[in-house]
């Protein structure tokens, strides 16, 4: 608890701000629903498409609005210098990752809890038919957009070009996570249960926030201090 | 930390930025309750030192010692007050939202209290629910004052802590730092603004080129002439 209680306080920060300006949220939202409601007219969305295409297709917007919201995490900081300011308090370099990757967090699945429904109307998609597991994967797949687009987002905060950069670096590194969270998807809006063999497509998943969570946590003194 | 050990020990730093040498073999001790104004040019080294200091930069080479211990210690940095370039507030917070959050993050054990404390004593309470975008420049800059403040350090580290500063900033910051190094607090400040700094300070370094090539007590002589150290080391104002 000691260790999480300073992350907890730069989360609620972050969300505090976030809630008061809500610009990245409404960048973000307006970014996903556009690209849901143009896809829904290329497509005629019957049960086939939709079993094609509904993981690939919700996993793109989610990845390409979650840059908005990474990319603001660290530039929060920058107006100011409060992130010198962050650096040079008690806090550790672990805490202040965890505490920004959880802000995050919140502001990811914010996007995908309202993405979802609106896929499902515009796409005729019932998509409640295996809401446990597909929140498992959604809530799974989340924390690894947030955890890995946190670190990079550290990475590249003092870098003229960051917008930029970040998508470079993100979306290349997100690949096995982003392939897992599709191929699930897939599965379960089609209304399939996730048999053995897909068993590994979770694994892979929980692997990957699970290493990338320590990797970020060991790393961040290093990335903040040098 | 024993009694008479120096609040800030330097021993042979380097620092390099790329081949650069930013700081070049620097050594110097600052014992408590002093004020150390650091002079020198712009690019000559200050804000680098002051960022290894502050544990915002690791040195290449050499060792630092603040308040007994290693820069980057939590226990260490609870007890250091950082007032940088920039003032580390959140422009979209409130006054009081700024500070009550700085005071949970050095973990006061009652942040309310503390934040309200120094909003009264910067003249900032009746605008503490004020958004800090909203505020004049100067009122920001108290505000910064009290964030840096408000958990009473041991040891500040100032960065041009008077530049821009409007006047009634620059007399709530002078009576603030006495007050502290009346009570035993350790000051080092970088700075351009002479007069201020050396009515302060109790010790004087000049940096040039990233050397300390003078360190010694402020004397009668430089209160009387600020730009005395300047001519004395060749270094145009």
């Amino acid at each position: 608890m000691k260790f999480l209680r300073p992350a907890l306080l730069i989360a609620s920060k972050d969300l505090r701000s976030e809630f008061r300006t809500k610009e990245t949220l409404n960048a973000s939202f307006s970014f996903a629903l556009a690209i849901l409601v143009l896809f829904s007219f290329a497509f005629d969305p019957d049960s086939d498409m939709i079993r094609q295409i509904a993981g690939g297709l919700l996993w793109m917007v989610f990845a390409f609005s979650s840059a908005l919201i990474l990319n603001r995490g660290f530039a929060r900081e920058v107006p100011n210098d409060c992130l010198d300011t962050l650096i040079a308090s008690p806090v550790s370099g672990a805490q202040l990752f965890l505490g920004k990757t959880l802000a995050n967090y919140v502001l990811l699945l914010l996007v995908e809890a309202v993405s979802l429904p609106v896929f499902g109307v515009f796409y005729n998609a019932n998509w409640a038919r295996r809401l446990g597991p597909l929140m498992l994967v959604f809530v799974l797949a989340a924390w690894a957009l947030a955890v890995m687009g946190t670190m990079f987002s550290a990475l590249t905060v003092n870098l003229r070009l960051r917008e930029l950069m970040l998508p470079a670096l993100l979306y290349p590194a997100l690949v096995p996570a982003l392939m897992a969270a599709i191929q699930l998807t897939n599965l379960l809006i089609a209304g399939d249960t996730v048999g053995k063999e897909d068993q590994i497509w979770f694994r892979l998943l929980a692997g990957f926030d699970a290493i990338f969570t320590l990797l970020g946590l060991a790393l961040a003194e290093t990335v903040f201090v040098g | 930390m024993a009694a008479d050990s120096p609040a800030v020990l330097l021993e042979g730093l380097w620092k390099y930025f790329g081949s650069f040498p930013a700081l070049r073999d620097v050594s110097f001790a600052v014992h408590p309750g002093a004020a150390l104004a650091l002079l020198g040019r712009n690019g000559a080294g200050k804000t680098t030192l002051l960022r290894i200091l502050g544990g915002l930069s690791r040195p290449d080479r050499g060792k630092v010692t603040i308040l007994g211990g290693a820069t980057r210690s939590a226990s260490v940095r609870a007890r250091i007050g950082l007032l940088g370039h920039g003032i580390g507030i959140y422009d979209e917070l409130s006054a009081l939202e700024n500070l009550t959050f700085h005071a949970r993050l050095q973990g006061l054990a009652e942040p309310a209290k503390a934040a309200h404390a120094w909003l009264e004593r910067t003249g900032l309470h009746a605008v503490r629910d004020g958004l800090a975008r909203e505020f004049s420049r100067g009122m920001r800059q108290r505000l910064a004052v009290a964030r840096a403040f408000l958990h009473e350090p041991s040891l500040f580290l100032l960065d041009e802590p008077f530049t821009a500063l409007d006047d009634r900033a620059i007399a709530v910051l002078q009576s603030l730092l006495r007050e502290a190094l009346a009570r035993g607090a350790t000051v080092v400040m970088s700075t351009h603004q002479l007069r201020e700094a050396l009515e302060l300070a109790t010790d004087v370094a000049m940096v040039q080129k990233g050397r300390v090539v003078h360190s010694g007590p402020r004397t009668e002589a430089m209160l009387a002439d600020p730009a005395l150290l300047y001519r004395t080391y060749g270094e145009p104002l």
